[in-house]
């Protein structure tokens, strides 16, 4: 980032100034050791790209998992204004609704210590996972234009799950104003096979145990407590949501010039929020984050089946509950006070979770009075962690936190780092069983090759915008 | 010279492909994404089939990212891989190329990186000396 000059406004943010065609300053939320890592790559170049789109609001953000993306930084945050703004498919990302769904257990650890194994092999055989996998669950094209409609309802009407989920879910799991006309019949195609699928990649299965909560009152909202087992999920839309991002990117690279919009990266594309192109894309991208709430319902409810078959459990003794379900991946329509005045925003979260404080009517009733889950999982060694999003989120993030660790190697890079080491061995070695599908994931995930989750973390919790609630220790792993 | 050669990108993985022409860019470019993505075949007894493909961009790097992408779509959609390639036709705008496809499965083929979709971002074609030289980046 050698033409990138930050400057540092407190121990937790960078002021990335406003130079040349940018419209805006741009924000990285970073600590020393973040701001350290973020010199080997170009990541703080694409914020002050993003900064140059037409309509954006106070400032280009990059929450501290912040790297290297494509167009868009990971952990990039834009929102843009309704009428003179922008969308911009590759700043949500090609897995649409990509996200975390984390559930609780009555189990402990005690309960199942001598049953990992058994418990990891069975989801293992059950969860498709990697290249090319197909789920259970064959959609008819009627069906599938539900599930596009509907999300994560469409799944529990159809037996994945129960109502009491879909409250704990980020907008109910179902995103206003899907239109399943607006998605092509390649996307349509390649998501009849995949709805209940984990992919390949970062996506991940875990059972992992509360290994500390540091804030009671929270945690007790979000009925966690030491010792006790859970299980999260990552996933997004699989090839649905990938094929829309790609088609509507092809769109917007083919018309940018009649919008005028000079871009600094093509993989910016975009175009006018009150345009027609700008509306299908928003239906479309709505169709995959309801296809992404539906299938992570679904592998919840067979992640239940599993557990509660392998144990010999009844369900009552198992007593699977969503704690919550957000998305990382996505555009909304949100509304926030702009200097002082409430205004309806666009919201780009490219690899950030939304983070909405107590108060807040898009929080569960369950939970408003502490505020929203924020999920953060780390690398397969670590664990996660659980945030309650807080005041500052608002008035700062238009309501965003990060959303992981942040890769810091390349795949490449860690697939040379663990030549000649078993990471499967060194991950059972911390206490952590891992099952993976494909050659190079594990090489490719290993916890090196990320972030340390506890310094990004740290950020997000001293800046204001989500408070530690509860640390999860990695038990059992599975990956595409 | 090598046809391609792997480039760090932190989250994805990044492609530099080489070709004395056009043609051979191209045609490198279908090889180096079924290298990156299969890691061998185990049963060579295959029912592969011929299919032709007509792709359009705006210049020669637009052609290139929308060649790619119906090669990908081809493995992610439909679920066939590329086996051999020839371009019969190629200008900076429009290409025609005969593909020989098989059928993926997971017994016949095993992966090793899944290429999940061609990016614009950090995109070049280039001449070079002894021919042409394109930088992509895929997400992975």
């Amino acid at each position: 980032m050698s033409e990138i000059k930050l400057e540092k406004l407190d121990d937790n943010r960078w002021l990335l100034p406003r130079t040349g065609a940018m419209r805006v300053p741009g924000i990285i939320y970073a600590n020393e050791k973040i701001f350290d890592l973020l010199k080997n790559d170009e990541s703080a170049k694409q914020v002050a790209n993003v900064a140059h789109l037409p309509g954006i609001i106070n400032y280009s953000l990059a929450m501290p998992d912040i790297h290297w993306g494509y167009g868009f930084p990971i952990g990039g945050v834009a929102a843009f204004d309704l009428e003179t703004g922008v969308v911009s498919p590759g700043g949500v990302g090609y897995d649409i609704n990509c996200g975390c769904r984390l559930m609780a257990t009555e189990l402990t650890l005690h309960d199942i210590k001598d049953k990992i194994k058994d418990l990891t092999t069975a989801l293992y055989q059950r969860i498709p996972s990697g290249v090319g996998s197909t789920g259970h669950v064959k959609l008819s094209g009627k069906d599938q234009k539900k599930v596009l409609e509907e999300g994560a309802g469409w799944a529990v009407k159809n037996g994945f799950g129960s109502l009491q989920d879909l409250e704990t879910t980020e907008d109910g799991g179902c995103l206003s104003g899907a239109d399943p006309e607006q998605v092509s019949a390649r996307a349509l195609e390649r998501g009849k096979q995949q709805l209940g699928t984990l992919g390949s990649g970062n996506h991940f299965l875990e059972i992992e145990a509360v290994q500390e909560i540091f804030d009671e009152k929270a945690a007790q909202a979000f009925g966690l407590h030491k010792g006790q087992i859970v299980i999260m999920i990552h996933t997004g839309s699989r090839g649905l949501g990938y094929q829309i991002c790609d088609d509507y990117l092809a769109l917007m690279v083919k018309h940018q010039p009649e919008t005028g919009i000079v871009l600094p990266d093509r993989q910016l594309a975009c175009t006018y929020l009150a345009s027609q192109r700008g509306r299908n894309y928003l239906a479309a991208m709505a169709c995959g984050a309801n296809y992404a709430w539906a299938n992570r319902q679904i592998l919840m409810h067979l992640t239940r089946e599993v557990i509660e078959k392998t144990l010999r459990i009844a369900p009552r003794e198992l007593g699977m509950r969503l704690v919550y379900d957000v998305c990382h991946n996505i555009a909304k329509i949100e509304l926030f006070n702009i200097a002082g005045v409430e205004k309806k925003l666009c919201v780009h979260r490219k690899g950030a979770t939304r983070a909405f404080p107590a108060g807040h009517e898009a929080v569960p009733s369950r939970y408003r009075s502490v505020g929203q889950p924020v999920l953060i999982p780390g690398d397969m060694g670590t664990g996660s962690y659980v945030l309650v999003a807080q005041e500052k989120a608002m008035s700062e993030t238009f309501g965003s936190a990060c959303h992981g660790a942040g890769r810091v190697m390349s795949r490449t890079q860690a697939i040379k780092t663990s030549r000649g080491r078993s990471i499967s061995r060194e991950m059972a070695d911390q206490g952590v069983l891992v099952m993976a599908g494909g050659k190079g994931t594990l090489s490719e995930e290993m916890p090196e090759a990320y972030k340390n989750l506890n310094d990004v973390v740290a950020v997000v919790h001293e800046a204001g915008v989500a408070r530690k609630v509860a640390r999860l220790k990695s038990i059992a792993c599975i990956k595409g | 010279m090598p046809k391609y050669k792997l480039f760090d990108h932190t989250a994805d993985i990044g492609v530099a492909v080489t070709g004395r022409t056009r043609k051979e860019l191209f045609v490198n470019a279908a090889q180096a994404v079924f290298a990156i993505m299969i890691a061998n075949r185990i049963d060579r007894q295959g029912a592969q089939r011929q299919k032709t493909i007509i792709v359009e961009g705006s210049d020669i790097a637009d052609l290139l990212i929308n060649f790619l992408r119906e090669i990908l779509y081809l493995f992610n959609g439909e679920a066939l891989i590329v086996e051999d390639c020839h371009i019969q036709e190629c200008s900076n705008q429009r290409l025609v190329a005969k593909l020989l496809v098989e059928p993926y499965s997971k017994e016949k083929y095993s992966t090793k990186m899944e290429l999940k979709a061609v990016t614009y971002h950090g995109l070049s074609v280039e001449r070079i000396k002894n021919g042409w030289i394109a930088r992509v980046i895929f997400d992975v």
